[in-house]
């Protein structure tokens, strides 16, 4: 089968310097990576690990199951984009080596396999032609509606999409061409020789019948390839690098590599991941509550890839996840902004002037927190139902004392942060303590993560709920209605969700908002946030407030001191924190008989 | 046939207001929500700079509208207010009124001082706002802490409320400097061996007299003053309350403990200011007190036709200054009302 | 070179305004517009967590030695801040003094290093 015409050379010039260009970029991000993440790979290659990547890259390089979750259109969109194009490849592949009988066949073979063969009429044929057009129209679909975005992109859910760079530009016209394009091309062959399925052939014959299709065969072909040829060119430059990177990705992160307090080339792969799709931009608050979109992940992850970071961008963050929550891609955006903060932040200083204390000692240790201590409703609701529960508790920064280190960690200065922690920790372990209760959700995301404590740490919404659980405390239930607000860091931060939810049940009746759970917003006093400003923050909580509005609480709850301060200025209902509430509903234990008489009843 | 003005709010300007308008020969008819006229003026022991008795203000104001013969409604919120063959229609209770022209005199409210939470109002029994000092004074001059203990040392807070981003009031108070100068010699009086604190940022004593009450209270009554912002209060076991400050002008931070912590709750528009700025849709200034059509040449009229407004609905206000622009409102509304005879 | 050659010339005790380098200052209210806004109340240092442990340590005297270009006083302290944001809650006037503290260090790395501000 004769199969070269010159109209393949920006085809495949264009795949060999994707390829070169691509493997160039592997070579060297694996050659570069830290040595015990080289070490993950090798051992995760060789284990069961390996069925996961599978699974995973299918999942979501092909059918982009977690676009389906944000927006069902989006998905299929994105699915027939991928999928569809994937199969055309793997069934073009098997047609072209059926007919050719010759496994070696050249890349272009199965890309312009109906210029070359026309008389199709095996036996296989008939099943080729209809699937291969069928996908066609499958990928043709998900490219209408990639036009159909451009126009309204509120009909996937989008606000707001992504402003692209010239590569983007560049890569996303050609590849809106390449499917119409070959759609053109093989229509018009099979209206000369009648080798195409229901979609090409019956094309072709209707175009047959008013124009000169031989003259525009040709033509067409050449302009197919070269589409394919400036998208293949284009792709390391472009957005759609995420393409062959996601796979590396979805690798190396089932193996156990994170980006954590350093960028590593695993970091690197994460940013070429970013498909720039932009569904980042409408869950960051500072695009939907003060109009700013600069400071979204997509345009920063774009400025790391160039290796422009403006510091001023790496710190107009609220890290409060919601970006990363929805990230079809996964990656760990939070840890990508403190990583460049780190690189701008002087560290170093040793915090000498901390003197250890000797705390009490008791089974249970309360640190309320350097914010509660602004709060002191919390604290002392808090007091009350730890006396009320009898429990054996020793009230660990009482008198102030260092901050937890989260706060120095988010403005990017963990080396400042450890020996925070460092000295708290041992605070904490010299209280001899089985359980550390906290009031500050802020305080508990850190103990959590990065105190590596032996003890049990708990929120106070999840201490109190084991109270209530264990008869230790009653609660009256009112009829009050509230709404209850996930603080960031307790909520998405620590996974803590239910809990709340399940104690306040106990004491008045949850209203829900849009923003529940991992969908909730960020209040707007983020201490992640360096660069606003008071008047921005309350631009973002008066927002904020609108939504927890919708269903007309009488109240609004939270769990954390931060939250209620900044939630409290804009307040058309009162704010109380969950202590608060559980501490005014636990029931008086009944008063013991007192044989004294009254003196009424004396008189009596 | 006579003119008429209704009047809402019958506090110090609604009621001086009134017996002046009566005296014009208008009409007038006085709206109050409660069951007594004078407003907050009630809570008052004292008033600065003379320390005469409010009660002697309030005799005054109280017989001047009863010589006057106005109409007073008591127990009567307004519900709605109409435009009417041009003047107003106002269903004022169970009532509904005409009148040619509105006096809105609808005052202030102290600051809900729980707001302030970091300073423990509501939740340290022995933090208290000025308004819970002067009832002290009212009732018998009798100071003492949640364990029915004089005092020995009592810390006051200036500017709760006032003067604070972060409770939306960024505004001076006006009278809570000279407030707390006059409770501080107050105390003083009443317990000459206690130990008196004003924390302050400025001391703002703009008045004639304001700034002899100062020297008088450091003078004659040894009160101390410490310039920084108190930026929290904790509670000790035995109930008194531990304050953080500092005092800036030592440059160090200084804790505190005080037996009884006095906020100085500053002035916000009273509810009903709100309401009734909302129901007839008057401009507001950028504080929420109701905004004058002009600030220096007519400081009694509104963007609406008849409306006018007299007292603490406007801004902060001392006696005095709301005595003198109840006056000049009702010059503005003689004016507008003989104005449209013609 | 500052050489003392023990004959009482010891440095002055008064701030030398004119003398003093006050770029850092104009930098910080270029980048911080809130930092113009304190009127020195003290709440900040008061509610400091380490302000109450060390000494030296006072936020609102860092932004008056910065106005008046005292930058080695702050060059001194500034590393202290644990960016806990308790003086950004308490603070009546909205400064955002995280900021300010963060771009105080940057500035004082810039100086150190020579580079323009």
């Amino acid at each position: 089968m004769n199969s070269f015409d010159i109209f393949v050379l920006p085809f495949a010039i264009g795949l060999y310097t994707l390829l070169i260009v691509f493997f160039a970029k592997v070579f060297d991000w694996i050659k570069h990576l830290p040595v015990g993440d080289r070490r993950k790979i090798g051992r995760g290659i060789r284990s069961r690990k390996l069925f996961g990547v599978v699974k995973e890259i299918f999942l979501e390089s092909l059918i982009h199951r977690r676009i389906f979750k944000v927006n069902p259109l989006l998905g299929y969109m994105h699915m027939s984009l991928a999928f569809g194009w994937f199969l055309l490849i793997v069934l073009g592949a098997a047609e072209s080596k059926i007919y050719g009988r010759d496994l070696l066949n050249t890349p272009w073979d199965p890309i312009f396999f109906k210029y070359f063969k026309h008389d199709t009429n095996e036996f296989h044929s008939a099943f080729f032609n209809f699937t291969m057009d069928f996908l066609l129209l499958f990928v043709l679909s998900g490219v209408f509606l990639a036009y159909l975005k451009r126009i309204y992109a509120r009909l996937f859910g989008l606000k707001k999409t992504t402003k692209h760079i010239f590569f983007d530009r560049l890569a996303i016209i050609s590849l809106w061409l390449i499917f119409p394009l070959r759609l053109l091309a093989e229509s018009l062959t099979s209206g000369i020789y009648h080798n195409g399925g229901f979609l090409t052939d019956g094309l072709g014959s209707f175009l047959a019948g008013f124009m000169p299709v031989g003259h525009l065969e040709y033509t067409a072909w050449w302009l197919y390839s070269l589409s394919v040829g400036a998208f293949f060119v284009a792709l390391p430059y472009s957005r759609y690098m995420h393409i062959p990177t996601e796979i590396l990705l979805i690798a190396m992160r089932r193996f156990g590599i994170k980006t954590t307090t350093t960028f590593t080339n695993f970091s690197q792969i994460e940013v070429y991941s970013c498909p720039r799709c932009g569904i980042c931009i409408d869950k960051c608050q500072m695009t939907s509550a003060l109009g700013n979109e600069k400071p979204a992940s997509v345009y920063f992850l774009n400025t790391i890839r160039a290796q422009k970071v403006k510091p001023g961008l790496s710190f107009d963050c609220m890290i409060c996840g919601r970006c990363e929550q929805y990230c079809p891609v996964g990656i760990s955006l939070m840890n990508h902004r403190l990583v460049q903060r780190n690189k701008l932040i002087s560290n170093g200083y040793n915090f000498q002037f901390l003197k250890n204390g000797i705390p009490e000692k008791a089974r249970i240790a309360y640190y309320a927190g350097c914010m509660t201590h602004l709060t002191p409703s919390i604290e002392k609701a808090m007091i009350k139902i730890l006396e009320k529960a009898g429990t054996d508790f020793v009230f660990i920064d009482k008198d102030g004392g260092a901050c937890c280190g989260r706060p120095m960690m988010l403005s990017g200065n963990f080396e400042g942060a450890e020996k925070l922690i460092e000295f708290n920790r041992n605070n904490i372990l010299k209280s001899c303590a089985d359980i550390l209760v906290t009031s500050c959700a802020i305080c508990y995301k850190v103990f959590k993560s990065n105190y590596d404590l032996p003890l049990k740490v708990l929120h106070h919404s999840e201490f109190i709920l084991e109270l209530v659980k264990s008869g230790k405390i009653n609660i009256n239930k009112s009829g009050l209605r509230a709404v209850y607000h996930d603080p960031c860091e307790l909520g998405r931060g620590s996974k803590v969700y239910e809990e709340p939810r399940e104690l306040l049940s106990h004491a008045l009746e949850l209203v829900s908002t849009g923003y529940d759970r991992e969908n909730a917003l960020c209040c707007g006093g983020s201490l992640g946030n360096i660069m606003l400003g008071y008047e921005e923050k309350n631009k973002i909580n008066a927002a904020v407030w609108k939504e927890m509005m919708v269903n007309d609480p009488e109240m609004l709850v939270t769990a954390c001191p931060l939250c209620k301060k900044t939630f409290n200025k804009n307040a058309p209902v009162p704010v109380r924190d969950i202590a608060e509430i559980i501490a005014d509903a636990v029931q008086i234990s009944p008063v013991k008989p007192n044989h004294q008489l009254a003196p009424e009843q004396i008189a009596g | 046939m006579k003119k008429h003005v209704f009047i809402i709010g019958g506090g110090v300007a609604g009621a001086e207001a009134a017996s002046q308008l009566v005296k014009m020969g208008f009409d007038v008819t006085l709206a109050e929500k409660e069951t007594q006229i004078g407003g907050k003026l009630n809570q008052w022991d004292r008033l600065f700079p003379s320390k005469r008795k409010a009660a002697e203000v309030l005799d005054f104001i109280n017989k001047n509208l009863v010589d006057s013969k106005a109409r007073v409604l008591f127990n009567t919120e307004i519900s709605k207010i109409s435009k009417q063959n041009g003047g107003y229609k106002i269903y004022a209770g169970i009532e509904e009124c005409t009148a040619d022209a509105i006096l809105i005199s609808t005052g202030y409210d102290v600051f809900n001082a729980r707001i302030k939470e970091e300073y423990g109002y509501g939740i340290y029994e022995n933090v208290i706002t000025s308004v819970d000092l002067e009832e002290m004074f009212r009732n018998g001059n009798k100071i003492f802490n949640s364990n029915k203990e004089e005092p020995k040392r009592i810390g006051f807070v200036h500017c709760v409320g006032s003067r604070d981003e972060k409770v939306g009031n960024h505004y001076c108070s006006q009278v809570c400097c000279v407030t707390a100068v006059k409770q501080a010699m107050e105390v003083k009086e009443i317990l000459p061996r206690a130990e008196v604190y004003c924390f302050y940022m400025d001391l703002r004593m703009f008045g004639l007299q304001f700034e002899d009450l100062y020297r008088e209270s450091q003078e004659k009554w040894g009160v101390n003053f410490i310039r920084g912002r108190v930026s929290e209060a904790a509670e000790n076991i035995d109930g008194t309350i531990l304050i953080k400050v500092e005092d800036t002008l030592a440059g160090r931070p200084l804790k505190m403990k005080v037996d009884l912590l006095v906020l100085m709750v500053g002035f916000v528009p009273s509810a009903g200011t709100t309401e009734i700025g909302k129901m007839l849709n008057l401009d507001l200034t950028p504080e929420n007190f109701l905004k004058p059509a002009d600030e220096h040449l007519d400081t009694s009229s509104t963007n609406l036709k008849g409306v006018f407004i007299a007292g603490t609905c406007k801004s902060p206000k001392t006696i005095a200054d709301t005595f003198a622009d109840a006056r000049a409102a009702t010059l503005k509304i003689k004016e507008f009302l003989e104005g449209s005879e013609k | 070179m500052n050489q003392d050659w023990g004959y009482g010339i010891n440095k002055d005790r008064q701030i030398d305004f004119d003398r003093n380098d006050r770029r850092l200052a104009e930098y910080i209210r270029k980048y911080v517009p809130s930092y113009k806004l304190c009127i020195s109340c003290g709440a900040c240092t008061a509610t400091c967590s380490t302000a109450n442990l060390t000494d030296f340590y006072n936020i609102r005297r860092l932004n008056i030695f910065l106005m008046r270009g005292e930058i080695d006083e702050i060059a001194k302290h500034i590393d202290k801040c644990m960016f806990c944001g308790k003086c950004e809650l308490v603070c009546p006037r909205g400064v955002n003094t995280r900021q300010v503290i963060l771009i105080m260090k940057e500035g004082i790395k810039k100086i150190k290093q020579n580079e323009q501000l």
